[in-house]
């Protein structure tokens, strides 16, 4: 199981970091999106996949899957997700002022500036 | 009282949220000044407790050490806290007379506290995801105060800076993955010791190195410094002091830390790494700093390569090397305050930050002047001033490492140090005097002031080594002896 989500967390990783040499900004936002995806899978992933119940104590089961990883994930979700939103907003109001998505024309010339 | 130890993080973190609710600007300046100071002398009360009391521990709701946070202050953590708390005090002054009202109304004054909060976490926490988290505090408020004002070339800066931190942050959580399925811990002292017990195979070196490239790229050291000239260009003065100052170095005491702390076990590799990243990074700053005729970039440059001077220290991984860094890390983070806030001056008196458009500035501003001469050579190291005794000791380390070509890089990257900040000063305030609009010597006075006090803190840290060297090596000796760490987060 592990092996499979390897493989999986390595596509993800491959398909983010495509994508986010590219020039358009959304295509680069997407691409965040996916590396945050794959990051959070991989820490489930390598807080081990063994069965066990829920970790919450009511079930009275033998064995419980790590809760550790779970809060690890819980936070960097809504950490990712507030600054996944201020990336587009920023990324809505660069368009407005700027009159562009591609990343090539926001380098600093005399032309945008 | 050990509650004391979590007071820099806490007091900024209240007032942060009450400036919140006051949308009075006389009344978030005050209380940012108040707040500022407080915590300035909290820090102080910390220093002189963990001088006598040895490496406090609050082991934050009473969960045991590897089970809870917990928050650790030795020697470094207070130090470096300290020099935070004068730097943001200095920086906030700076900012009433500089940033503005647009920005100011727009919760300039909360964000910076946020800011703080991340910083003073960064250096006090034990544990290596709340680290991951005082990181995305940080940041995140940096992210606000980067765009903060939103002209052009901020938006266009700050959406190259987020991605960057976007993946560095990814990374991190990443490495933070792979240690915690080899040791199955995150507290960073029972890291330690399971590293220490597993004696630091194949993995953790690859862990490391993947730790050395999060850091890295936050400390902006040589292949991954690219993003730091042009963000850190469109910040307006204040914030770029405070960024100079403080965020490229925690990205420095992490590096710090983790190396002198968890892997240290397979130094041949990883400690070779470091110095020769370390000295690619000098050279890479030295480039920057005399090839550009801007104010803001030269100083900018300055930054890697001091990067690169500490980094280097601590890659040596002797007592001397390790000495002169945590000396020179210091003395780093007063004297590029200090810098940014007096070329923002300049800038803000000849009203072009470009070097060929700005002369003679002396004849109306000599004390502008003697006081950034008095930085700029403070930079370089001249003896009695207090870049010395840090590169100084840096040099020891590495003769007795025996890296000569080292020991001739740092040395001679001090000599270009000083032309690339004496061009600024033979420039801009040497010559004929330029004609200079609208004269503001009441504002340039007010913005003086804190620029004044930091070069001044700069020269007393220089004069007063002898008083303050006990501190230093207290610091020194608990990163080259992890166990008292350990011993004092664990509590055996």
């Amino acid at each position: 199981m592990e092996i499979l989500m390897a493989v999986v967390i390595g596509i993800l990783f491959m398909c983010a970091t495509y994508l986010m040499l590219s020039k358009s900004i959304l295509r680069i936002i997407i691409g965040t999106g996916l590396l945050s995806h794959g990051a959070h899978l991989l820490i489930l992933t390598m807080g081990g996949l063994k069965r066990g119940a829920v970790p919450l104590l009511g079930e009275h089961a033998d064995s419980y899957v790590d809760p550790l990883p779970q809060a690890l994930i819980l936070t960097a979700i809504v950490i990712s997700f507030g600054v996944t939103s201020y990336f587009l907003v920023l990324a809505y109001r660069t368009y407005q002022e700027l009159g562009t998505d591609n990343m090539d024309l926001l380098r600093g010339n005399e032309s945008n500036e | 009282m050990n509650n004391m130890v979590i007071f820099p993080i806490l007091l900024p973190f209240i007032s942060g949220i009450l400036l919140l609710f006051f949308r009075n600007l006389k009344v978030q300046k005050t209380f940012s000044v108040l707040s500022l100071s407080a915590s300035t002398l909290l820090a102080l009360y910390l220093i002189a407790d963990v001088y006598t009391n040895g490496i406090r521990t609050l082991d934050v709701s009473n969960w045991a050490a590897p089970f809870g946070i917990t928050i650790v202050a030795d020697m470094l953590s207070s130090i470096l806290v300290l020099t935070t708390n004068i730097i943001a005090l200095c920086v906030v002054i700076y900012s009433f007379n500089s940033i503005g009202k647009e920005r100011e109304k727009f919760y300039y004054y909360p964000v910076f506290q946020m800011l703080l909060i991340g910083v003073n976490g960064a250096f006090l926490t034990g544990d290596i995801f709340n680290l991951f988290v005082f990181f995305e505090v940080m940041l995140m408020s940096s992210y606000v105060l980067l765009v903060l004002g939103g002209t052009k070339i901020q938006l266009r800066e700050t959406i190259k800076y987020i991605l960057v931190n976007v993946i560095s942050s990814a990374l991190f959580v990443i490495a933070v993955a792979y240690l915690y399925s080899v040791v199955g811990t995150l507290n960073m002292a029972h890291l330690s010791e399971r590293i220490a017990e597993i004696g630091q195979p194949g993995i953790i070196t690859v862990i490391a190195v993947l730790f050395l490239i999060v850091f890295g790229l936050k400390g902006a050291v040589f292949p991954l410094f690219f993003w730091l000239p042009g963000s850190y260009y469109a910040a307006p003065a204040p914030v770029l002091a405070l960024f100079g100052a403080l965020l490229t170095k925690v990205g420095v005491y992490s590096i710090t830390r983790t190396y002198t702390l968890m892997f240290y076990h397979d130094t041949d590799y990883t400690h070779t790494l470091l110095s020769w990243i370390a000295i690619a990074t000098i050279i890479i700053g030295v480039i920057g700093a005399i090839a550009y005729w801007d104010i803001k970039k030269i100083v900018i440059y300055n930054i890697i390569i001091a990067v690169g001077v500490i980094v280097y220290g601590v890659s040596l991984f002797n007592e001397a090397g390790t000495n002169g860094a945590v000396l020179y890390l210091v003395h780093d983070m007063i004297i590029k305050a200090a810098l940014f806030l007096l070329i923002g001056i300049m800038a803000k008196i000849a009203g072009t930050s470009d070097l060929r458009k700005m002369s003679g500035l002396i004849k109306e501003f000599p004390v502008v002047g003697w006081t950034f001469f008095v930085a700029a050579i403070s930079l370089a190291g001249i003896p009695p001033l207090s870049g010395f005794a840090g590169k100084l000791l840096i040099v020891q380390g590495s003769i007795e490492a025996g890296d000569y070509f080292g020991t001739f890089i740092i040395l001679g990257s001090s000599l270009i140090v000083l032309y690339s900040i004496m061009k600024v000063f033979i420039n801009g305030f040497w010559g004929v005097p330029m004609k200079i609009e609208n004269k503001q010597t009441k504002t340039v006075n007010m913005l003086l002031v804190p620029a004044m006090v930091l070069v001044a803190i700069s020269l007393a840290f220089g004069l007063g080594l002898e008083k303050l060297l006990p501190y230093f090596s207290q610091a020194t000796e608990t990163l080259m002896n992890p166990d008292l760490y350990i011993d004092a987060v664990l509590k055996e």
